[in-house]
């Protein structure tokens, strides 16, 4: 048999996934729906040309109109550059941060899991995560590392890291208890004495044998992660400890705008309904990917 | 001990001891087996549930759980290595490469997310360091061999899009992907349904003629066992309790066990409706190691000598041992030796 002619007719792992992930309508309008908020958020500004930070006194609390398609504020911001603008930064926090607590989620839940030594220190360490007060220690740490941040990397950068890490660090417990769980379950697994008994190392065994088994826990509690960073940005912002505030975000539009909800609604229903578009398509995503990467469910 | 020395041996089994560590105490799960398998030999184990046959396949390459598992004593020499005495990551080399495992149940041994090519291509990516297209050509001959159809197109196929006999016959390519001097199975058949466990050993008397190699099968089901093995070994309670050519220890089973446990196979002649034979009571508590006959409390011809006791393995005639105090043939107390 000829190894080429065996090549060619190897389909694609991924051809399949795409195939399946294409059946499920919600995640196919949740990847347009994001498609099309990340391609508003980076490439509308400049099509827009407004200053996100322009004041225009005389064009204050506008309703809809031409020149400021979704109005403008107290201060005479115009709303849609803000939230564009608004939208890269918070689309950045959310991922970043939501990068760093799956990583670090699943990293200590497989230690925990696939480590016996390991499991209890690891799984107290989680504990006393999940028991702190997560916005007081949030508080605490911003106003001890905003200026040293700051100093080192610039007032924008050094507080875009602290906030990404902060949450990223303050949110990969439930992740991690998660991956423990399903580590712990699926290692006393047949195959996985079976894969021992063909010489298999052990980290091999947790990279190709135990991860992909738990995948879909890991993609569920991903796309929660990234709807959960978004909006405790949008608290920080809240409280005035997030990003300085020439600098708009999703969630400090959305609480700038509260205190207006009478005169300008939509200060406050476009930044919701961005937040919300965001949340809900990353969800959508998220569950079609873990039916997509799941071969049981593939294939019906 | 087997008198054989010679130098056909491929695996030499001596005073394997295995224990656990539960909350009850010891469980003394394998006490002092000692058995050889030679080059070509299927060696066939059986005994009821929980008398050792798997632990003292597991214990050779360490693929118990330790802790709570721990092998406290004897050797395994393989190929001129001590397995008892070779730490995990020398192991590895051996297992799947020169040590071939199929498990008892095809549904959970293969990893339902990965393709079954993938499976079959591990152990020679991991042994051989065969490249990947060499790998995959490799895994269809395996799948050929085994009696898969199309097996070409059915690589890039998961687990769940096979049947169960599919499944075994899968993991039998598995086991057999890097020439094995040894294969271990594990009851292999046990979870197949009677027509497929028939298929299942066709093919492996098939490839034990092609290939030549040595293999353990560790069963409970003596109708197997009389079909495929060479010789055969009981177990009880984690001792061996008779080892002997598989003819010999049909026509003439030398040990009670051996004996109860053959008379409870159903008979294909005589009156239909017949009440299946068992064996009365339970096996022994294994939270002590005993010091009198395991098999004695079960025992329809115990007598004094067996509750003081244990029998040590004893050659009582060419290629038949027994761990027994009795003498079956004669039908009295057997000479001390």
């Amino acid at each position: 048999m000829d190894s080429a002619v065996i090549e060619t007719e190897h389909r694609s792992m991924w051809t399949d996934v795409w195939r399946q992930f294409r059946k499920h309508k919600g995640a196919l309008v949740g990847v347009f729906v994001f498609a099309f908020i990340i391609i508003a958020v980076f490439v509308g500004p400049p099509i827009h040309g407004v200053d996100p930070n322009a004041i225009d006194f005389k064009a204050r609390n506008l309703s809809p109109e031409w020149a400021h398609p979704l109005g403008t504020d107290n201060i005479g911001h115009d709303t849609l550059a803000q939230m564009l603008a608004g939208g890269q930064v918070s689309l950045a926090v959310g991922l970043s941060a939501a990068l760093i607590a799956l990583i670090l989620g699943t990293l200590i839940g497989v230690l925990a899991g696939f480590v016996k030594s390991l499991n209890g220190p690891l799984m107290r360490l989680t504990d006393v995560f999940l028991s702190l007060p997560l916005l007081p220690l949030l508080l605490v740490s911003i106003m001890l590392f905003r200026d040293t941040l700051r100093a080192a990397f610039g007032p924008e950068t050094g507080i875009f890291l602290l906030i990404v890490g902060l949450i990223g660090v303050t949110s990969w417990m439930h992740t991690a208890r998660i991956v423990r769980g399903d580590v712990l379950s699926i290692k006393e697994r047949e195959f996985v004495t079976a894969a021992h008994s063909i010489g298999t190392r052990r980290h091999r065994i947790v990279f190709r044998h135990i991860l992909p088994n738990i995948l879909s826990p890991i993609m569920v509690s991903a796309t929660l992660g990234i709807a959960n960073a978004i909006i405790t940005e949008s608290a920080l912002s809240f409280l005035g400890l997030g990003f300085p505030p020439d600098f708009p975000t999703w969630g400090r539009l959305l609480y700038d705008g509260t205190n207006f909800i009478q005169i300008t609604p939509s200060r406050v229903i476009w930044p919701g309904v961005f937040i919300a578009l965001t949340v809900l398509s990353v969800n959508y995503i998220g569950d079609g990917l873990r039916d997509a990467l799941d071969p049981r469910l593939r294939g019906r | 001990m087997l008198s054989n020395p010679d130098s056909d041996v491929v695996l030499s089994v001596t005073d394997v001891v295995t224990q656990f560590d539960t909350a009850d105490g010891r469980v003394h799960a394998v006490n002092g087996v000692s058995f050889d398998v030679r080059e070509g030999e299927l060696l066939g184990v059986v005994g009821e549930s929980g008398c050792g046959k798997t632990v003292t396949m597991m214990s050779l390459v360490k693929l118990l759980p330790m802790p709570p598992g721990e092998i406290v004593g004897g050797s395994a020499l393989f190929e001129g290595q001590d397995l008892i005495q070779t730490d995990i990551d020398a192991l590895q080399k051996i297992r799947g490469g020169r040590i071939g495992f199929i498990f008892q149940d095809p549904m959970t041994s293969l990893n339902p997310v990965l393709t079954v090519g993938y499976q079959l291509t591990e152990a020679l990516r991991l042994h051989k360091n065969s490249s990947k297209s060499a790998a995959r050509q490799r895994a269809v001959e395996l799948l050929e061999l085994v009696g898969i159809p199309m097996a070409k197109d059915r690589l890039d196929d998961y687990p769940h899009q096979f049947s169960g006999g599919m499944r075994q016959r899968v993991m039998i390519a598995i086991a057999l992907s890097c020439d094995p001097k040894l294969l271990i199975a594990d009851e292999p058949t046990t979870a197949l349904d009677v027509t497929i466990q028939a298929q299942i050993l066709d093919l492996v008397k098939t490839l034990r003629q092609e290939l030549g190699m040595a293999i353990i099968w560790v069963t409970h089901d003596l109708g197997v066992v009389a079909n495929l093995a060479d010789r055969v070994m009981v177990m009880y309670s984690g001792f061996v309790v008779e080892r002997a050519d598989v003819e010999k220890l049909y026509r003439t089973p030398k040990h009670p066990y051996t004996y109860a446990l053959l008379r409870t196979l159903p008979e294909m002649e005589g009156e239909r409706a017949q009440r299946l034979e068992s064996i009365e009571g339970q096996p022994p508590d294994q939270l002590q190691r005993p010091d009198s006959c395991p098999f004695a409390p079960r025992c329809a011809y115990a007598f004094e000598r067996c509750t003081q006791e244990n029998p040590l393995l004893e050659f009582v005639s060419e290629g038949h041992e027994v761990a027994c105090w009795w003498n079956m043939e004669k039908n009295a107390p057997r000479e001390a030796s």
